[in-house]
């Protein structure tokens, strides 16, 4: 890998000349050679090695957990009546709140106009795919029977069973299908034009050939680019309102119930904001040590994560006033059954839970205030992981603590998570890590023709006519 | 357009430029010119490059309206038939059809679809998937995905003459002008 000699910039974006989102001196050939050798070379490197190994294990763990989990039955989990959500819903909610960033990224900050989204969006995209992949894991296998999960779509079966199209459940289903559907296409769309750089750029016959079936033979016709580039701007128009209404969807699967702690109005803005703070956090954990380990501090700037973190505070304190919101609304509706879940839910027996995640998603968060802590890497990737894990606990305090006490003291229980619920979750931790990995190896992690197209010399400069 | 052989067995010209400014005004010129079996390659979109060589009938959005019209009624008409007809329940009395609770799955219907008709229809409508193409001929035409940036007029167009196009090309500021086998 050659090295460039502006790999490293200062950022200062309160100066009054506009920063530079991709480091200086960089011209359409050196991003495209830095960006495809990382892909193109025979040279995997170790740290490649020893951290594919690892979210390997974890994937092996999630399938001999997924093995005993279908020969035995959900009966290894945690979750039993009145819990009878917990871990299998907590990580759905969290890994499509994850996935929320990329699409934000790649779409509605493509809509905006943002430039610097263009180095961080195509692997974010990825993080929406692989996150989704996990996501859809659990619903699949709370059925207990995943072999029969084309029950939930509607089909003229045999026995003359519809879906309930009046159901939040089946709305999901559609909501979450039809986000993954769209995500995977606009993905790909965006990859087509980088296959073709690899295909133009490998050298042996097999990787070219491979890399050419993906491609479609993408030649960057003139016609071609121009139908490209409304196609993936309709596409993000598309994804824009898809993925506000994807955890809008999500949070009905609580909102619609009458449960107290679940039937708030506030949910689905809520947790739209939730899943694009936990996103963003995703989007840091990851893009900080790919920046670091890949070299690719000069296309990764410190702008973006800067930015990201300011995303972070934004939705962050938007989250913070739906906790606010959900605590005052228990007090002025008067309703005995919503005073006590929000006294029960700070102060009962998982009280620590909810004043762990205010630590975490309100408390902690707030030093993103400071440009300082924005541009300390190694703090702002801790606050990432921080905020990871509040996010969690959110969608732990919500499902629990709303279940295991509601109307009837003779109907209440408690829950605790048993150590399978445990492999599972760290289990598709390591899946999307293993498919992460497997992507920054295989594939071009930033979008390269994208790269091209916002460096200063792209732009035809117009001419006397 | 490859399957117009033209006179001269070949399938055209390629000019090689290095910046964007020269090609987008070397195709100005070629389409004012009269040449309309034209081409250009660039390595990232340049708007003003397919606007250079008169491409302006881009039926992509319309593909995407009527995918999302069939996607709303699709969707809609789906939730309806089977609340009302095929498996009608009656919950608590209420009407078969609940239109509002179909909101959600038809309004995912229509993004699915429309996002479908997208993807499908802007790759058909660009002839792809198309593995083998002319241009790939050229020696130096895989730097079209890298930095450099190419101008193609097709044999098959009634104007082209070897020789006078190939002078003419020359006079564009291109780096190097070839010739592109079938």
């Amino acid at each position: 890998m050659s090295k460039f000699p502006h790999d490293t910039m200062d950022i200062s974006d309160e100066t009054i000349t506009p920063p530079a989102v991709i480091g200086p001196g960089q011209t359409f050939g050196t991003v495209t050679d830095k960006i495809s050798s990382l892909v193109l070379t025979g040279h995997t490197p170790r740290f490649w090695y020893i951290g594919f190994g690892v979210a390997f294990l974890g994937t092996c763990m999630l399938l001999s957990t997924i093995v005993y989990l279908v020969l035995t039955g959900i009966g290894i989990w945690g979750n039993n009546i009145p819990v009878g959500w917990a871990f299998d819903i907590i990580n759905f909610v969290w890994w499509i709140g994850i996935g929320h960033a990329g699409t934000l990224i790649s779409a509605i900050l493509l809509l905006l106009k943002q430039q610097w989204r263009t180095s961080i969006n195509r692997f974010a995209e990825a993080m929406t795919l692989f996150a989704v992949a996990c996501a859809g894991l659990f619903p699949l296998l709370h059925t207990g029977r995943p072999w029969l999960a084309y029950w939930l779509f509607p089909y003229p079966s045999t026995m003359g069973v519809w879906p309930q199209f009046r159901s939040p459940l089946i709305w999901d289903v559609f909501a979450v299908s039809t986000y993954a559907t769209v995500s995977a296409l606009f993905w790909y769309v965006g990859l087509i034009p980088d296959l073709a750089t690899l295909r133009d750029k490998a050298k042996k016959k097999g990787i070219k050939v491979a890399y050419g079936i993906f491609a479609l033979g993408w030649r960057g016709s003139a016609r071609h680019w121009a139908r490209y580039e409304t196609a993936y701007l309709l596409l993000a128009g598309l994804a824009t309102p898809l993925v506000l209404s994807v955890h809008t969807v999500v949070s009905f699967d609580f909102a619609v119930a009458q449960l107290p702690g679940w039937h708030t109005t506030v949910f689905p803005p809520y947790f739209v904001a939730g899943a694009i703070y936990s996103g963003f956090a995703m989007v840091l954990s990851l893009a900080i040590p790919m920046r670091k380990w890949y070299g690719l501090e000069s296309l990764i700037t410190e702008r973006h994560l800067n930015n990201a973190a300011k995303v972070m505070l934004a939705t962050g304190m938007v989250v913070a006033y739906g906790y606010l919101m959900e605590a005052f609304m228990s007090w002025y509706s008067s309703n005995t059954f919503e005073q006590f879940m929000m006294k029960n839910r700070a102060l009962g027996p998982y009280g620590y839970m909810y004043w762990l995640l205010i630590l975490c998603n309100i408390l902690l968060p707030q030093m993103l205030w400071s440009k300082r802590v924005r541009l300390n890497i190694p703090l702002l990737f801790v606050l990432s992981i921080v905020i990871n894990i509040g996010m969690w606990l959110e969608r732990y305090v919500i499902i629990v603590t709303s279940l295991y006490r509601d109307f009837l003291p003779s109907s209440w229980g408690a829950y605790s998570a048993t150590k399978f619920d445990f492999t599972m979750f760290f289990g598709t931790i390591g899946f999307f890590l293993t498919l992460m990995f497997l992507f920054v190896r295989f594939l071009p992690a930033i979008s390269i023709f994208e790269i091209r197209s916002i460096l200063p010399q792209a732009k035809p400069k117009s001419h006397e006519a | 357009m490859i399957d117009g052989a033209g006179k001269t067995g070949i399938y055209g010209l390629l000019a090689e430029f290095d910046n964007p400014t020269d090609v987008v005004r070397a195709a100005e010129r070629v389409y004012t010119e009269g040449y309309r079996q034209i081409d250009a390659y660039s390595p990232y979109p340049i708007e003003e490059l397919s606007e250079a060589i008169g491409f302006h009938k881009n039926r992509v959005p319309l593909v995407v309206l009527i995918g999302g019209i069939l996607g709303a009624t699709g969707g809609a008409a789906l939730c309806y038939w089977v609340s009302t007809t095929a498996y009608a329940l009656n919950i608590g009395g209420r009407p078969f059809n609940s239109w509002p609770a179909f909101i959600p799955v038809a309004y995912e219907c229509t993004i699915l679809l429309a996002a479908i008709s997208a993807v499908i229809g802007m790759i058909l409508m660009n002839g792809l998937p198309q593995p083998y193409h002319p241009v790939f001929n050229a020696p130096r035409f895989e730097l079209a995905s890298r930095d450099h940036f190419f101008l193609a007029i097709e044999a098959a167009d009634p104007k082209f003459d070897l020789d006078q196009t190939r002078a003419f090309l020359a006079t564009l500021g291109a780096n190097e002008v070839v010739e592109v086998p079938f």
